[in-house]
């Protein structure tokens, strides 16, 4: 990827109008106005029900600068494919189609329509923006939402472990999958650029870990923060699957290198109010499962 | 030039959707209604419809594919039966309330619990308050005819159309359908030019959140009004939209000499007693009014096409004006709790316009339940021999019911 790339680089054009109703310190508000300014004009957006629905505005009036199709929760992926079908068969192949859906419209009601999706190869770039857990309806637990969380359905802190839907796209046999964090935005900015123009024509899948201050109780001046605390931690890692390999991306590919040192996971627990529940046993065992993964990522250098 | 071929129901429709040159296809398969679905693949694939087929995981999809691409600015086609239809539900009332001219195909099928894969019409009754035109066929040639009408009535009133007609009894039953020519359709449905699309040269954002109430911060928005407005036009669009598929019915038959308007009657002109039925069981019914008539019972059938929107208006001046002063219905699909849905619309269309008669109501046939032309002509006796007897009024029956 390109080095030195600055924000102030990226293109001018916005496409994401300043003043959407998402709420200030919203993390996914932001990695979607540096993804649009990556995909640029000739974009087709699609939202399930998610705070993205809100972001978007209030009829008749919308934050964004690109055409969008709001759908039903649990449609994202057919919906995508039936955009593209139709742009294939009127001669607009050139548009990029692009999904932007929340963990719940992803990982849970929406798993079956973005599976069929990605087995059909629908050529579409799919993004979960994941705030780890149901924020638009009040944060209630998700497949996303990681163990030990609060939720207001697991009020001491949730019992399983979240899906790895990464994994599970990659398994799809997906040609591009990858992770990023609106605390990076030039690594974000670069991996959208790069599932636009180097694998277009194909399924793409990108998820964005989306720091919510509401949901994850934390000032909203920290949401930055908060994500590099994620990365830094290990517990968000960012990586791309390319054809089934995995490449680690430079935030966490210097931690595996030794050139930045991981801090611990209860940086990040403590700085926010839903591990709150948290035993120090149970941040021994996750830091734990955290080591282990961090070995295993060498095999990925 | 047209041709005469002889097709299944199912058949007739994919023939129809190659005609009407459709551009976005999805589908998922469910019996009875795989064979339309696999034969549009084929044209697909064969190259004889310039379309894209998208097989999909579930009808959900199936119907938001069509939804997606109808938004996008293309033509599109679905077809389902009975769970596929109501797994569609969510977005049945999706596509009528944004707008759009899907046309669905449903071949009848009875619903489950219990499995049952044979016909009645509870899949589409069941979908009554969706906001979708539903027509009902009686013959091949009718699903072939409707489904290119469909287009015409769907993109002028940006109003979905769901054409049913009956599984197994249409839909795997050959029957000779004579198809157009290709210039002529084409003369008759020109391409689909949507008034709005996801165009990223005019980028908008459809089925936005609407607010209760009439924004008031800026003067443009003023005149949208919110979602209650957005819905009222939805109604107002429907109910005067007789006029619009009566219109296109007509012009389809001074063009290809096939029309069917709102509903047929079969006998009516000095009949005392009217049969009244949606779908195939029509076509029986007219056997049942040749043998009654033979009888001497004077005795018409009226079938009725047009389920939404109900031709409420239309049928109560119908009545006023016909001789008959006893209506017996016999249908395939009921509101559970009360009786046959269309039924209760017809009792409701005549009170409305204070014009008294006799209704009588018989189910019949469902879950595929064999019956035969006798069983209706003896349920017309009955209802017959109760009239004579000052019994105007009867609860729903059951034909051939174990009871």
């Amino acid at each position: 990827m390109e080095k030195n790339l600055l924000p102030k680089d990226l293109p001018k054009e916005e496409f994401l109008l300043p003043g959407t109703r998402a709420c200030s310190g919203c993390a996914f508000a932001l990695a979607y106005r540096f993804a649009l300014k990556a995909l640029g004009k000739r974009t087709i957006a699609c939202t399930p029900a998610s705070c993205s629905t809100v972001l978007s505005g209030m009829y008749p009036v919308t934050s964004l600068k690109i055409p969008m199709l709001n759908t039903a929760f649990e449609s994202t992926g057919a919906a995508l494919s039936g955009i593209r079908a139709a742009l294939d068969i009127l001669g607009k192949e050139d548009i990029t189609v692009l999904g932007w859906a929340g963990d719940g419209g992803t990982v849970d009601i929406g798993i079956q329509s973005l599976s069929g999706a990605a087995e059909r190869g629908t050529d579409m770039i799919y993004v979960c923006y994941d705030n780890e857990a149901y924020m638009n309806t009040g944060v209630q637990r998700s497949g996303s939402t990681p163990y030990g969380a609060f939720t207001t359905t697991t009020p001491t802190g949730k019992l399983q472990k979240r899906k790895n839907m990464p994994a599970i796209l990659a398994a799809h046999g997906v040609p591009y999958v990858a992770t990023a964090n609106s605390s990076y935005p030039i690594d974000l900015y670069l991996k959208f650029k790069k599932a636009k123009d180097e694998f277009k024509g194909k399924t793409r899948y990108i998820h964005i870990i989306a720091p919510c201050p509401p949901g994850w109780g934390f000032h909203t001046k920290d949401f930055i923060k908060i994500g590099r605390l994620a990365t830094q931690s290990g517990l968000w890692p960012l990586y791309e699957i390319i054809e089934g390999k995995m490449i680690l991306s430079k935030p966490t590919r210097d931690i595996v290198l030794g050139k930045k040192k991981r801090v611990p996971v209860t940086d990040y627990f403590q700085a926010q109010s839903r591990f709150r529940t948290l035993s120090d046993v149970q941040i021994q065992q996750i830091q734990a499962e955290v080591d282990q993964e961090f070995e295993s990522f060498k095999q990925n250098l | 030039m047209g041709r005469k071929l002889v097709l299944n129901g199912n058949h007739a429709a994919a023939h129809a959707c190659k005609d009407a040159r459709v551009q976005v296809i999805a589908a998922y398969p469910i019996t009875p209604q795989s064979p339309l679905t696999e034969l549009l693949s084929q044209f697909v694939e064969h190259g004889d419809l310039k379309a894209k087929y998208i097989c999909v995981e579930s009808e959900h999809s199936a119907i938001t594919v069509c939804i997606a691409a109808s938004s996008t600015g293309a033509r599109t086609f679905t077809a389902t039966s009975a769970n596929g239809l109501l797994l569609m539900h969510e977005q049945l009332h999706w596509a009528a309330g944004a707008r759009l001219p899907i046309v669905l195909a449903c071949v009848n099928r009875a619903v489950a619990a219990p499995w049952n894969v044979w016909n009645d019409q509870q899949d589409s009754i069941s979908q009554r308050d969706t906001g979708w035109i539903q027509i009902y066929c009686e013959d091949n040639q009718e699903i072939y005819d409707r489904i290119i009408q469909a287009y015409k009535i769907a993109e002028q009133l940006y109003i979905p159309v769901m054409v049913c007609f009956d599984g197994y009894i249409l839909s795997h039953t050959l029957m000779p359908v004579e198809t157009i020519d290709q210039d002529s359709i084409d003369e008759f449905l020109p391409p689909y030019k949507p008034h709005i699309t996801l165009d990223p040269e005019n980028p908008c954002v459809l089925n936005l959140v609407t607010f209760p109430w009439i924004r008031q911060d800026h003067p443009d928005i003023e005149k949208l009004g919110g979602y209650p407005e957005l819905r009222y036009q939805l109604q107002q669009t429907l109910l005067s939209s007789f006029e619009v598929i009566e219109q296109v019915d007509r012009e389809f038959g001074e063009k290809f000499g096939r029309d069917y308007g709102l509903y047929i009657e079969y006998q009516c002109a000095d009949a005392d007693y009217i049969l009244m039925a949606m779908g195939s069981i029509a076509s029986e019914a007219t056997v049942a009014v040749d043998l009654l008539r033979e009888e001497g019972y004077k005795i018409g059938m009226l079938s009725l096409k047009l389920f939404r929107p109900f031709p409420a208006e239309i049928l109560a001046a119908y009545a006023d004006r016909a001789p008959a002063s006893t209506y017996i219905i016999i249908e395939r699909g009921l509101s559970y709790g009360y009786e046959g849905a269309v039924c209760t619309e017809f009792k409701a269309a005549l009170f409305t316009h204070q014009i008294q008669k006799n209704v009588h109501n018989y189910l019949i046939g469902i879950g595929g339940r064999d019956f035969d032309v006798y069983q209706i002509i003896e349920a017309t006796k009955q209802s017959i021999n109760a009239i004579d007897n000052g019994q105007t009024y009867k609860e729903m029956e059951w034909i051939n019911v174990q009871k």
